[in-house]
């Protein structure tokens, strides 16, 4: 029996496929502006990068932002749950989740049994976000992907006082015009983004073993910055950005 | 979720309520046509010695709360912050400030007013915002100061309040001319408490499962007990409310078709979502039955002495929800749990109200704590839509939901 997650983010369409609760198979692509299209085009590949086809999928689970437009899942369910499953799933010992993704991020404690116990989002604010890295990426020319290693280059992490992404943005325009290394002030981007992320988990005292999940886990600057905060080490999985995908096929697997 | 359960029947009262509504407005809008006195009072201030000297009592935070519902917030609020002040600034200030000066709203604006009483039982913001107003309109100001009561009533709060419940009265006796009436007083004392006590059993229903109405309906009933309170009116129609509302749970009516979560919410409600929200928890079979904010209008009750009105009033209003310590307020919180049997508490985080949304993250911990039930914390503003994020709103809701389901053993 295989069962389908989708998972519509605010950047990318991930999918995930699951069978006798092993991972068949993982998708991610952009999302563009068409939730429907996104989310059938990246089932659709997934299907034939495993040879498999609908018939094959027993039950679909959408979630993420456009959850609700896919109107060929069985059911949607949040990215909190999903997320949640997702990390039980790669390493059942986890505890806590920091998921950091395109348009918020969001803390979540999981129980004893892990199922989801409480859960923190950022509130309408980019700060601590993957478009605020985006955002300062643009501003000092550097590709996203490569932030990170720039990051950890850095000898005398900047301070970035300001906790608004337009204000923090301009913040870092100055912080070039006076020719501030650009490692830097990357650490200190990562720090000040790290530090609004650290919050959530500590609103709601989240516990260790800590996964980090969504498209950021893959900045080692940003892991790294946020270790320090938490005081932690963290889980990073191979498929941080599909966790919540593969979160949704666990959840479709069981229902 | 089943698939477009069938409606319960509204609450007939509403009806009522509504016209009773307009004729207060009415009347106050006509006061000075008839020669009468109209007095602007914080939502809880002592009310009573204005309605036994025939003051017309009028509440810019009634009318903030309208302007809320409907939707008329953002432009007056935007409006306010061309005049300089402060996006930070309470919605309910700012909306009122800006009011005044374009006569907007749904009402065209609130009467002048030929006196302000404010009392600071419920936030500092009132303060200035009255001081604002006194010079705007050119009228006299009373303040009751009342001491924020961390851990109790003391002897040097009460003597403190007692004498400005004293100079309260002798204020009115000076702007009116008039000498005050004792045995109005306490006639209307006594009905001030009736009211509140009647206010209570109306709250009280929605312990009953299903819940024949919501705190959506509270927060639509509240409006009399603020606006009336110590009238003959208020105490007749929560009467004929609370008939009704037995007859519904008689009949096995609940607002929600299918109630299956019971929630408790705390803060001001949004009042522009109103409808938004009822339904996107309706949808979750889930039935917000009652709230902290509408039991603010009874939770003082123990403390009056309903044949001695005036003496206890002074601890009646310096004891209120908001002017007491965050320690208290959990207590009340988990109390309310207790009584109304919920399965979550959403907490409204409110950008306007500082006094209330602070200490919110401690409730939450020690309600957790106590009950291990699930806490949802959702921010908005009660008035400014800029502040309301639909899609963030519908995440969190259903994340939430998911969570009390899985724990009520339903997912
Ligand atoms: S700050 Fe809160 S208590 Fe004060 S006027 Fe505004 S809403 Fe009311």
């Amino acid at each position: 029996m295989i069962f389908a997650g989708i998972d519509i983010g605010s950047n990318t369409a991930k999918a995930a496929l699951i069978k006798d609760n092993t991972l068949v198979g993982t998708r991610v692509m952009p999302t563009g502006y068409h939730h429907l299209k996104a989310g059938t085009r990246v089932f659709e590949e997934l299907m034939q990068q495993t040879g498999l086809s609908r018939s094959d999928i027993r039950t679909v689970v959408a979630t993420g932002y456009g959850r609700a437009s896919i109107d060929f899942a069985d059911k949607a369910m949040t990215e909190i749950l999903c997320h949640g499953a997702g990390a039980c799933f790669l390493d059942p010992d986890i505890r806590g989740i920091i998921d950091v993704g395109g348009q918020d991020s969001k803390a979540i404690a999981l129980d004893d049994q892990g199922h989801v116990d409480n859960f923190a989002m950022n509130d309408k604010c980019a700060a601590g976000t993957g478009r605020f890295l985006e955002v300062m990426a643009n501003a000092l020319e550097v590709a996203l992907d490569q932030m990170g290693d720039v990051g950890l280059t850095a000898d005398n992490p900047a301070k970035i006082s300001s906790i608004c992404t337009v204000f923090a943005e301009s913040e870092v325009i100055s912080m070039i015009a006076r020719q501030e290394k650009r490692e830097n002030i990357i650490a200190g981007i990562h720090d000040a983004a790290a530090a609004r992320v650290a919050i959530l988990a500590a609103k709601i005292r989240i516990r260790g073993p800590i996964m980090m999940t969504g498209g950021v886990a893959k900045n080692p600057g940003m892991i790294a910055a946020l270790e320090k905060r938490l005081n932690q080490p963290l889980i990073i999985s191979p498929y941080c950005q599909e966790t919540g995908a593969i979160g949704a096929a666990v959840l479709a697997s069981r229902m | 979720m089943p698939d477009n359960p069938v409606a319960p029947p509204k609450i007939k009262a509403a009806k009522k309520m509504r016209d009773l509504m307009t004729t207060y407005y009415l009347e106050a809008l006509g006061a000075a046509q008839n020669n009468r006195q109209v007095a602007w009072i914080t939502s809880g201030g002592p009310v009573e010695p204005l309605v036994a000297m025939d003051i017309i009592p009028v509440y810019p935070e009634n009318h903030g709360a309208m302007i809320g519902s409907a939707k008329m917030g953002e432009d007056l609020c935007a409006k306010a912050e061309d005049m300089g002040y402060s996006p930070d600034l309470c919605a309910y200030a700012r909306s009122d400030i800006a009011c005044a000066v374009v006569k907007g709203g749904p009402i065209g604006g609130l009467p002048k007013p030929d006196m302000l009483i404010c009392c600071n039982n419920i936030c500092g913001t009132v303060l200035k915002w009255y001081e604002i107003q006194a010079r705007y309109f050119q009228v006299p100001l009373f303040i009751l100061d009342t001491p924020v009561c961390h851990t109790g009533y003391t002897p040097e709060i009460a003597d403190y309040v007692k004498a400005q419940v004293n100079e309260y009265i002798a204020f009115l006796e000076q702007v009116t001319g008039k000498k005050m009436d004792p045995d109005k007083m306490n006639e209307v004392g006594r009905l001030s408490y009736e009211g509140q006590r009647l206010w209570q059993q109306v709250l009280n229903t929605t312990a009953h499962k299903p819940s024949p109405m919501s705190a959506f309906d509270a927060f639509f009933f509240l409006a009399l007990i603020v606006t009336l309170r110590g009238t003959q009116i208020a105490v007749d129609f929560y009467k004929e409310l609370i008939d009704e509302l037995a007859q519904r749970i008689k009949d096995g009516i609940g607002v929600v078709p299918n109630e299956t979560f019971r929630l408790l919410w705390d803060n001001l409600p949004v009042w522009h979502r109103l409808k938004w929200l009822s339904d996107r928890f309706s949808a979750h079979q889930a039935c917000l039955v009652a709230d902290t904010y509408t039991s603010a209008w009874c939770s003082a009750l123990t403390h009056i002495d309903e044949n001695n009105f005036l003496d206890s009033m002074a601890e009646a209003y310096t004891r209120i929800y908001l002017n007491i310590g965050v320690d208290q307020m959990a207590q009340e919180v988990l109390k309310m749990i207790r009584f109304y049997d919920v399965n979550g508490l959403v907490m409204h985080s409110n950008r306007s109200c500082k006094p209330y949304s602070f200490g919110q993250m401690d409730i939450m911990r020690i309600v957790r704590e106590k009950t291990g039930i699930p806490v949802l914390m959702i921010e908005a503003d009660m008035v400014d839509p800029r502040y309301f994020s639909e899609s963030q709103m519908e995440t969190r809701i259903d994340a939430f939901m998911e969570i009390v389901k899985h724990k009520a053993g339903r997912s």
